[in-house]
């Protein structure tokens, strides 16, 4: 893509025994829109504040442009952050709020490696804040307590007041978590407008992984403190690395296997076709069959058999549980099959994706207890949002 | 009353009715008025004299108002670091700062005042300190006086120093509890939009800061311009203040409640006009807490 912006190398952040970065590497493109996506207490919010400069790692580098910015303070960089809960100066009007960055100065990079502030004259802050309140649509607001906006104009303030500095980076902690769904989906588009109008790299916190494909050009998934797959959107959910990727991202049924030989994958005692290879001949290993990969036939046509446990309508498609020899997939489709219907099932070669071990295996991808998982989904959606 | 639920605010509406205003209607009414002797006794007589005879207390006016003021600004500047740092230190460092703060004010504040008194007496501890380390023959010795020992009590001094040493907590207390809600984001904000140590106090959390502010100025003031008992027992006959000649005229020997009405009432005026000009410049919601 282009050239290489903010690199962390081998950067870890602990508390005492508390890891809470284990050894993270990580490049960010310029003009790139990078999110970090990871359940609650992954380590992407610690990840961006190294960014922004609130936490200094414990051991490791920051550089950005290639220089080595771990002791320069928050007002130093040239990052702007908007921050989850907006954070926006109550005691000041819109257009106050918008200015302030520029009242306290451009920070300009010295020859010498130093930092200094350049004052920006009246006039000049004057035409950047209006300008930058008709990109976000507030146009006329200027003269409005910050207190008496809504949420989703609050955010728009929130994301002018870090853009009207001109950023090299701007980051992101979750933005759009206090907004309802529908706001979501329009902020959504309008940021990513705004990322490719004004040609700033974005780095991009969020648990919600349609958000994180919906938007980014990459996509890192992180858990526990590591990084576990980084790639485009779709590297991510078509290859996923492991277990806690396939799940996370999107629905899966992962199931135990065998590969017997390049193409060749064994489960529930069957082999079939695959598309993938480079295993060592009869490894074990993780099969993640994505539910929308499966087509239901009838019985005597079926690769394997297995008995409907429950249905659900979604619109678009049915949730159907199908129970294989004790172990319940989670298949989508158009068809509806009644409980208790006994039914077939075929899936193509590239229906099929095989990753190796991980200390993630056996832990998810089984609908045994669907409505569990479901609760989970939703609960984790409450943790972020008061994260 | 529009449903019954304010039917509970009856007892409170009729408490200060009893307690607050028809005091002040009672003071007003004596300060227009004056005892004349007639034939069947005694008899109130309106008349504007108790106002225009005031003038022979400017000076008190204005030494209540002037050390009233040093107080709550000595308050301020000593009541807001510390405020400050109980905001941004740990929890731990929090309840022993609350604990020490709040430990003299379970005594009652004439005791506390009365043990000021033997702390800075010429005899006292202070001076019987001073002595021992020498610091009085030094001084004597500087600068060629012959002095037995400071004079610290019965100063305006005094006076100030048991203002602050009473009123302290007053300021602290509402400084600290807005600093203490305030969002740390805001902090964080500030720094990443470019602002270093100074401006992100100066612009963000001293403005946001300025509600308890004014409260604490409000609390420390009001009740400094009004004292009696820390300016009779720490500024001896030195400093009278407001407080002390009200008290005068309805217990002490000047007897003369008419006078001692209209002197509480110019009083209270003048601190009601500086409470709206103090709210004026917190403007809008940020107002300080009134009476």
């Amino acid at each position: 893509m282009s050239k290489e912006l903010i690199r962390l190398s081998d950067c870890v952040m602990s508390y005492g025994d508390d890891i809470v970065l284990d050894h993270i590497n990580l490049y960010i493109n310029d003009k790139e829109f990078l999110t970090l996506l990871g359940p609650s207490g992954c380590g992407k919010t610690t990840t961006l504040r190294i960014i922004g400069g609130f936490l200094s790692p414990t051991s490791g580098d920051v550089l950005f442009d290639g220089q080595r910015i771990n002791d320069v303070p928050p007002h130093k960089r040239l990052v702007n952050t908007v921050f989850q809960r907006y954070a926006l100066f109550p005691h000041l009007n819109v257009f106050e709020n918008v200015a302030f960055g520029l009242r306290m100065g451009q920070t300009v990079l010295d020859k010498d490696g130093g930092r200094h502030k350049e004052k920006v004259p009246e006039d000049e802050i004057r035409a950047r804040v209006l300008e930058m309140l008709e990109i976000v649509n507030l146009k006329g607001y200027e003269k409005r307590p910050v207190t008496a906006l809504s949420g989703g104009q609050q955010q728009r303030v929130a994301i002018a007041r870090a853009l009207v500095n001109r950023p090299k980076v701007l980051l992101l902690d979750e933005p759009l978590g206090a907004l309802d769904m529908r706001l979501r989906k329009d902020m959504q588009q309008e940021l990513k407008r705004i990322q490719q109008e004004m040609e700033i790299t974005f780095v991009y916190v969020t648990h919600d992984q349609e958000e994180a494909l919906a938007m980014s050009d990459t996509v890192v998934v992180m858990d526990g403190g590591r990084i576990q797959q980084i790639g485009t959107p779709e590297d991510i959910y078509n290859e996923p690395r492991n277990a806690f990727v396939a799940d996370f991202i999107g629905e899966s049924n992962i199931i135990d296997g065998v590969m017997c030989a390049d193409g060749v994958v064994e489960i529930f005692n069957r082999k079939f076709q695959c598309l993938d290879g480079g295993f060592e001949k009869d490894e074990a290993v993780d099969v993640v069959i994505r539910p929308e990969d499966v087509d239901i036939v009838p019985e005597d046509r079926g690769q394997l058999k297995g008995t409907v446990t429950a249905v659900t309508f979604k619109g678009v498609h049915y949730d159907t549980i199908v129970d294989f020899y004790g172990f319940k997939w989670l298949i989508q489709t158009t068809d509806f099959c009644p409980v208790g219907s006994h039914i077939g099932i075929k899936i193509d070669p590239d229906g099929f994706h095989v990753m190796k071990k991980s200390k993630y295996s056996g832990m998810f991808g089984d609908y045994s207890s669907y409505s569990e998982e479901y609760d989970e989904l939703d609960e984790e959606a409450a943790d972020g949002d008061e994260e | 009353m529009k449903n019954k639920r304010s039917l509970f605010a009856v007892p409170y509406v009729v408490w200060m009715a009893i307690f607050v205003v028809i005091p002040i209607v009672i003071m007003l009414v004596y300060s227009l008025t004056v005892t004349v002797s007639t034939e069947t006794g005694e008899a109130m007589e309106f008349t504007l004299e108790n106002f225009t005879g005031m003038g022979l207390y400017v000076s008190v006016f204005t030494r209540s108002f002037w050390l009233a003021l040093i107080a709550t600004a000595v308050c301020l500047l000593i009541g807001y670091p510390v405020s400050y740092m109980m905001a941004r230190e740990g929890e731990g460092f929090q309840r022993v700062a609350m604990a020490l703060i709040m430990l003299p004010m379970w005594m009652n504040f004439l005791l506390r005042t009365y043990s000021w008194m033997s702390i800075l007496e010429n005899n006292g501890l202070l001076n019987q300190l001073f002595r021992k380390l020498g610091v009085i023959a030094l001084y004597n010795s500087m600068t060629g006086r012959n002095i037995e020992y400071f004079q610290m009590i019965r100063t305006p001094g005094a006076v100030v120093l048991g203002m602050v040493y009473n009123y302290l907590p007053f300021m602290i207390l509402p400084i600290y509890s807005v600093l203490s809600k305030m969002d740390k984001s805001l902090v964080e904000a500030a720094q990443d939009l470019g602002a270093d140590t100074v401006n992100v106090f100066r612009r963000v959390t001293l403005p946001l800061s300025l509600p308890g502010v004014l409260s604490g100025v409000t609390m420390v003031f009001v009740p400094s311009v009004s004292t009696f008992a820390i300016s009779r027992l720490l500024g001896g006959g030195t400093s009278m203040m407001l407080g002390d000649l009200i008290e005068n005229q309805f217990l002490g020997g000047a007897y003369n409640p008419h006078l001692g009405a209209a002197i509480s009432m110019v009083m209270m005026v003048i601190v009601v006009i500086c409470m709206l000009v103090m709210n004026h410049f917190g403007e809008g919601n940020e107002q300080a807490v009134m009476l």
